[in-house]
This record gives structure tokens, C-alpha cells and sequence, in this order.
């Protein structure tokens, strides 16, 4: 273990719980949003008790998602100098535009929503909720270009003298074609753990208490099932065109995805590999002739390389040394990642059908899959993320810069050591908290919305809300 | 103006928004412990920031942000260099974050005793911490030819910057205090004001001295000059809330967070770290820069969008603009 080592683990390891949160307040937002323009337009009063009560779950969830968030942006020159001095030139950028266009936005108009209930005329709040979903939007949209330019540099030229990449043309770090293809891709798999995460929460309702509110709780459920489904077809597609970006850009990732050695003209889709525990034999397969060709070319006949040429081209290339990630994470987090995410689109249509005409669910298989379904989704785009890190490796820019390189060279292992216990404990007891916070709102059902409202004139009236 | 100089500009600008903005609900965060009788007048405090800390926490993201894109040799040399302070500043961040949003969420004593804990000290951490980090910058650090921070936490540690750490922490307590005296009505706004000008005049000591001490240091007349505005608009800001004038005894102490900082960053100029060791191997605003090309880019997002960022913060404050007092807070929590 060196200081690397564990940088790399504290990356990884406050990356992903950051990331619990962010696909949850993308799709979220939105949802609340078509909640409150619900009741807007109808004036119905189960909209405006849907709004408060996801509002709510969205509100204690946005809370861990910003305290985890600064973590990211300071890690990079805390445990990654040497790569931040590498390409600060071009990733500072996408990253300070993400905080003025987007972060001021999602915080500011999140602050007028929550307060500003007998603040703002109904008009007026409503649009502060849509504003700050589309701040999650902006947001998403500079992230991933700048973690597109580690997927695949573009708009740069290197400088020897000083040692680094600079940017020559802004405009194709912003088209990348590997940003193009993972916005969509990332943002319907939001909107799959935003529909799972309603969804599931009032489809629990409805089979626990059926006779509290099961009206409102199924317009929810439709909500959240619909959304769930239509976002999940949209992120098989996109994943389908991601992935074939990918294997023109990164053919070592998705060879390894494949457990694909050998280079094949057409080559098959591994349903199940076996093989030995460091990953360089293969054991037992179960695979689809030629849908891997499809899948990664457009063609049933592509050809797709496979790992050994590809190991000896980039040696070629860059010269001696390992260029292939860790096959076993990289074959079984791209297939998790696609389990979890059809199991959650089939779990929502199940449901759906459970629900149709007015029927009242039971059975208690489908309340366990109600209470499993939020975290389908939410572990798709977990593995996902460490697919497209890990499957990156041994390069931090790929081409560019190896990630031993990029690590802090002053930094003791004491230090990283130190900060990854704090953050590891830390997030421990946050995530203890916000879990059961969640289970006691969600439990609690409906909130009720006083009958009469308090006039403006009144001065002394109790806030909508308090802290 | 050299793209170098006009980004420099623009983050000790980012840097001043965030001081005078998260200072003033650092403040309010201290005094949860500190002002507070009873559970009624802790969130009477805290709402009177509730919509408005996110927002200012905010301008620190984009503060390093900007230098990570302007100055990446800064940002790298700065975040690597100083890894526990930061550490314990993101910390005191995240406990206290999560402590505004997560106290009022259970109706239990014990649980919101706890989280108050946290804001408090969530609170008084960063007030501490960022003016010894700021002061170490001016003052320089070990930083050898590579721009590699080779000395240790201890080093960070000396008196002029723990001095400034206090500096910090009483002035951020006295901005909290005449904030919350501008956003309050009833007993707690005069309790407010009298704890500020008890504190703002126990700092007076402390105060002077570190400007002193940045005067001797630095010797530029600019230094001088903006040292004692920072002092005029201190006392300004006492006699006014001596006077009852909360709004302007809240603009003279945002000045004084202000005036500090200009004369650090102008103390700095052009340096953006000097070197302790050897002063060839300082990082300056030119060495430590981005391409033009990207300085260039970054200069039109950052002029066409900060007015536009100003003007909705701006309109949320004034949203928010009614005092506030302990009738306000609903009796029943949980129906709300």
C-alpha cells in the first residue's frame, strides 16, 4: 500500500457515495416538479401533499448530495496535484463553469422553493423548482465533459516545455463524442432511480396502508413505474450507441468487458465467462455468436479486437507495461450494471400490471420487490460508473497520463491515510442517519396541508417552513 | 489588463464574496451556541439563514473552480500543500451542511442537541482555518522549485496565521451577530447587538495587530491603506449598531471582511504563493497561469454569467427580506 493506493481507494470511494445522491436529486427534481405543476393547473390538494411529501425525501437526500459534493472538486488538487497540473488548463474549465451556471442556480432556487412558499405568488414558486432541475441538468452536462476528456482527449495539443496538455479548441471538448454519448445515457439512468425511488416508496404505501391515501399513492406509483419504464428503454439505447463510441475510442474497456482475448471477425456476446481468479484464462462460457459484433460495430460481422492485440498495439504505442484494467471488475461491473437495470424495468412493469385498473396489490413477494426497487437502478449506475473508472485503467487521461503519475508527489501516506478513514467513517454515520431519516418520512405517509392559510397582512403567521 | 491580472482579480473578488457571504452565516452558526436561550431562538437563527447558506457555500465551489482553471499550478500547489486544514474545513462543511438540513427533521431533544453541536463547531472550524490559510499564502510557505509544498502542518501553524485565525473567527462572530440584529425582531436583536459590540471591541486588539503586522510585512502603501479602512469601517460598524443602524452596521462590517481581504490579496500581488525558501521559485500569477486561449474562454463565461449569478442571489435576499422572530416558528413541527 502507498500513498497512490489509497488515494486511488478515496477516490473511488468518495466518488460513488457522492454518487448515491446525484441520480436521485436529477430525476427527483424533476418528478416534484411535475407534482407541483400538477397541482398547479389542477388545483387538486393529492398533488400538493405528493409534492411535499417526495419533496421532502428529495430535500433530506439534496442535503448529503451538497455536503458530498465539495469533496470532489477539492480531492483533485488535495490527492491529485500532478494530474491537475496536467490538465488544469483544459478540466478547470468545464468544472468552474459547472459551479457559476449550475451549482448557483441549483442552490440559490432550491433555497427560494424551500422557503418560499407564502413568499412567491404559486406561479413564480413553481418556476423556482424548475429551474433548479434544470441546474441538475447543466450540472450533469459540464461533469461528464470534463470526465469525457479523461475518457478521451480532445481539443488539446501537448506542451513539452512546460509539461502538460493545453487546450486549442474549447468547442470540441464541449462535442466530444464520448460526452455526447454518455449525457444521454447518464441522464435517463437518473431518471430510472428518480422513477424506481417514487415509484417504490408508493407502491409500498399502497400495499401497506390501502385504505391511507392510496388514491394519491397510485398516481404517484403510475408517475414513478412510467417514468421508470420509458427512461429504461431510453438508457438501453443510449447505452447501445455509448457503447459502440466506446469501442472505438477505448477497445481495451470493452474487450475487457467482454473477457474478449482474442481479436474475432464476428465475435460472440459472453452471456457467463468463468475463469481463472486473476483473469487471464478463461475456464467455461456460455455466450451469443456474433451479437458482440453487433453491439460494438453496428454489424453482425464487425470485428471486434480483443485484448492481446490490443495489449501489443499500445505497446507498440506508449511502449513496455500493462495496458489492460482489471478484467474481472471490468467484465462483472458491465454485467451487473445491466442485470440490475433490467431486473428494475421488468420489477416496474410487473408492478404496473399488479396495479391496473384500480386493482389493490398484495402478495408479498411484490412487496419485497417494491422495497428492493429503488436500490436497482440506484447499484445500475453505481457499477456503471465503476466500469467506465476502472475499465479506464492504467490511465487517469487515457493516452495521456497513467494515474501512478497523476497522484500527489508530496503528499505523506499518513495524509491520505488520515482523510480517507475520516471521510470512510464520516460517510459511514451520514448514511446510517439519512437512511433512517428516509424510512421515518416515508412511514409517516402524506402530510397534511392546513386548511386555511394564514393572509399576508397577518405578520406574526408561523413560516411554511422551519428549520 | 493582462488576462493574468484580471483573473486574479476576479478570484480574490470570488474569494471576498465568499467571506463576506458564508462569514456572516458562520457567525449565525456560532452563535446557535452561543445567542441562543432555547430551542425556539436556535431556529429562529438558523431560518434566518436557512435559504442563503447553500448559495453562499457556493461561491467557495466556484472560487476553486476558477483557480483550478486560471491557475492550475495555484490550485494544485495550494489543495496538495495545505491537505489536513483543508481536510478538516471540508469536515466541519459536510457535518454542518447536513446538520441545517437534518435538525428540524426529528422532534426529538437529544437529536437536535447533537446537531446544534455540530453547527456550531461546523461553524467555528472554517472561520478559524481560512484565515490561517489565507495567511500562510501571503505570508509564503515552504514551496520548493517544482511548486511542491515540502513543509508541514506545524509549518501552517505560526503565529502570525493562528493570529489571523482569530482575526477571522471574532469578526465572522460579530457579522453573524449584526446580521441576525438586521434579520430578527423582539429580544434576540438586542441581545444580538450588544454580543457583537462586546466581541467586535475584545477583538479591536487582535485585529490591529495582524493588520499591523501585514503593513510591517508587506510595506506597500496600498497594504497600509486598506489596513486602516478596515479599521474605520470596524468601528463604523459598532457605533452604528450602537446606534441601532443594523442594515449599516451590517454593510460596515461586510466592508471590513472586505477590506482585509483586499489588503491580503493586494499584499500578495503579483505572487499568487510565494516561496518561503527562495523567491525565484515563487508562483506568480504569469507562471502559475493557464493559456491564454482558455484565460480568454473562462473571461467570457465569467462576464457574461456573474452579473446574471448576482442579480438571482440578489433577488433571493430580497425575497427573503422580512425580520423574523420566535412567533414565527410553527408550535407543531411535524405537522408542517
Amino acid at each position: 500500500m502507498d500513498a497512490l493506493d489509497i488515494a486511488r481507494w478515496q477516490f473511488g470511494i468518495t466518488t460513488v457515495y457522492h454518487f448515491f445522491f446525484v441520480p436521485i436529486t436529477i430525476g427527483t427534481s424533476f418528478l416534484v416538479a411535475g407534482m407541483q405543476t400538477a397541482w398547479f393547473r389542477t388545483h387538486k390538494e393529492k398533488y400538493l401533499r405528493l409534492t411535499k411529501f417526495f419533496g421532502k425525501l428529495f430535500l433530506i437526500n439534496f442535503a448529503m448530495g451538497v455536503a458530498t459534493g465539495i469533496v470532489q472538486e477539492f480531492q483533485f488538487g488535495m490527492n491529485w496535484s500532478d494530474y491537475s497540473r496536467f490538465v488544469g488548463d483544459i478540466f478547470g474549465a468545464p468544472l468552474a463553469i459547472e459551479g457559476l451556471l449550475a451549482f448557483f442556480l441549483e442552490s440559490t432556487f432550491l433555497g427560494l422553493w424551500i422557503f418560499g412558499w407564502d413568499r412567491l405568488t404559486p406561479r413564480v414558486h413553481l418556476a423556482t423548482i424548475w429551474i433548479a432541475a434544470v441546474g441538475t441538468l447543466l450540472s450533469s452536462y459540464f461533469i461528464l465533459a470534463a470526465n469525457s476528456f479523461m475518457q478521451n482527449p480532445v481539443g488539446f495539443e501537448f506542451n513539452a516545455e512546460k509539461g502538460r496538455a493545453e487546450l486549442t479548441d474549447f468547442g470540441a471538448v464541449l462535442t466530444n463524442k464520448v460526452l455526447l454519448a454518455t449525457v444521454p445515457h447518464q441522464i435517463f439512468a437518473c431518471f430510472m432511480v428518480a422513477g424506481a425511488f417514487v415509484g417504490g416508496i408508493a407502491m409500498w404505501q399502497i400495499m401497506k396502508h390501502p385504505d391511507r391515501d392510496a388514491e394519491a399513492f397510485r398516481t404517484a406509483f403510475r408517475l414513478g413505474a412510467v417514468t421508470l419504464i420509458v427512461a429504461g428503454l431510453g438508457t438501453i439505447v443510449s447505452g447501445d450507441y455509448q457503447g459502440k463510441i466506446m469501442t472505438e475510442v477505448q477497445p481495451m474497456k470493452m474487450a475487457a468487458a467482454e473477457g474478449l482475448y482474442e481479436t474475432s471477425e464476428p465475435a460472440p456476446f459472453s452471456i457467463l465467462t468463468i475463469g481463472t481468479l486473476d483473469g487471464s484464462k478463461e475456464v467455461y462460457k456460455l455466450e451469443v455468436p456474433r451479437l458482440l459484433s453487433y453491439l460494438g460495430t453496428g454489424s453482425f460481422d464487425g470485428k471486434v479486437e480483443g485484448i492481446n492485440s490490443l495489449q501489443a498495439k499500445y505497446e507498440e504505442t506508449y511502449g513496455a507495461g500493462d495496458y489492460s484494467p482489471n478484467i474481472p471488475i471490468s467484465y462483472w461491473t458491465f454485467r451487473i450494471m445491466i442485470t440490475l437495470g433490467g431486473l428494475a424495468m421488468a420489477a416496474g412493469a410487473w408492478m404496473l400490471w399488479a396495479t391496473r385498473r384500480g386493482r389493490v396489490p398484495s402478495g408479498r413477494w411484490l412487496l419485497r420487490t417494491a422495497i428492493v426497487l429503488p436500490l436497482l437502478p440506484l447499484f445500475a449506475n453505481s457499477f456503471g460508473w465503476i466500469f467506465t473508472e476502472m475499465g479506464r485503467q492504467p490511465w487517469i487521461v487515457f493516452g495521456l497520463m497513467p494515474t501512478s503519475a497523476g497522484v500527489s508527489p508530496g503528499t505523506t501516506l499518513a495524509e491520505v491515510l488520515t482523510s480517507l478513514i475520516a471521510f470512510t467513517v464520516i460517510y459511514g454515520v451520514l448514511a446510517i442517519v439519512e437512511v433512517k431519516l428516509l424510512l421515518m418520512y416515508i412511514q409517516r405517509g402524506l402530510p397534511e396541508i392546513p386548511t386555511e392559510s394564514p393572509g399576508d397582512d397577518d405578520i406574526d403567521a408561523p413560516l411554511a417552513f422551519a428549520y | 489588463m493582462e488576462l493574468t491580472t484580471f483573473w486574479f482579480i476576479l478570484i480574490a473578488v470570488l474569494w471576498i464574496g465568499y467571506l463576506v457571504l458564508e462569514g456572516f452565516d458562520f457567525g449565525v452558526g456560532m452563535l446557535v451556541g452561543a445567542l441562543a436561550q432555547d430551542d425556539t431562538e436556535r431556529r429562529v437563527l438558523i431560518n434566518t439563514i436557512g435559504p442563503l447558506w447553500d448559495g453562499n457555500e457556493v461561491w467557495l465551489l466556484v472560487a476553486g473552480g476558477a483557480t483550478f482553471a486560471a491557475f492550475p499550478e495555484w490550485y494544485a500547489t495550494l489543495f496538495s500543500g495545505f491537505y489536513l486544514p483543508l481536510l478538516l474545513i471540508l469536515i466541519a462543511l459536510i457535518v454542518r451542511g447536513v446538520a441545517f438540513e437534518f435538525r428540524g427533521k426529528r422532534n426529538e431533544r437529544a437529536w437536535r442537541r447533537n446537531w446544534d453541536i455540530a453547527i456550531v463547531v461546523g461553524s467555528a472550524v472554517p472561520a478559524l482555518l481560512w484565515g490561517v490559510a489565507l495567511a500562510n499564502i501571503v505570508r509564503g510557505v515552504p514551496i520548493d522549485k517544482n511548486h511542491e509544498y515540502v513543509g508541514t502542518f506545524f509549518d501552517l501553524l505560526n503565529p502570525y496565521a493562528l493570529l489571523a485565525g482569530v482575526v477571522t473567527l471574532a469578526v465572522f462572530f460579530v457579522h453573524g451577530c449584526f446580521f441576525v440584529a438586521l434579520k430578527t425582531v423582539g429580544d434576540i436583536r438586542h441581545r444580538a447587538t450588544k454580543l457583537g459590540v462586546k466581541v467586535g471591541v475584545g477583538a479591536a486588539g487582535p485585529a490591529v495587530a495582524f493588520i499591523v503586522w501585514t503593513g510591517i510585512d508587506q510595506g506597500a502603501f496600498a497594504v497600509w491603506l486598506f489596513g486602516l479602512l478596515a479599521v474605520i469601517s470596524c468601528v463604523a460598524s459598532l457605533a452604528l449598531a450602537l446606534a441601532h443602524r443594523e442594515m449599516l452596521a451590517f454593510i460596515a462590517t461586510s466592508l471590513t471582511i472586505a477590506f482585509v481581504a483586499i489588503m491580503l490579496f493586494v499584499g500578495l500581488f503579483p505572487d499568487v504563493m510565494p516561496s518561503s525558501l527562495n523567491s525565484a521559485w515563487n508562483l506568480t500569477t504569469t507562471n502559475a497561469s493557464s493559456t491564454h486561449y482558455t484565460l480568454v474562454i473562462m473571461s467570457w463565461v465569467a462576464v457574461i454569467f456573474t452579473p446574471i449569478v448576482l442579480m438571482y442571489q440578489s433577488w433571493s435576499y430580497w425575497v427573503f427580506r422580512k425580520r423574523i422572530g420566535v412567533q414565527h416558528i410553527p408550535t407543531e413541527v411535524l405537522a408542517r
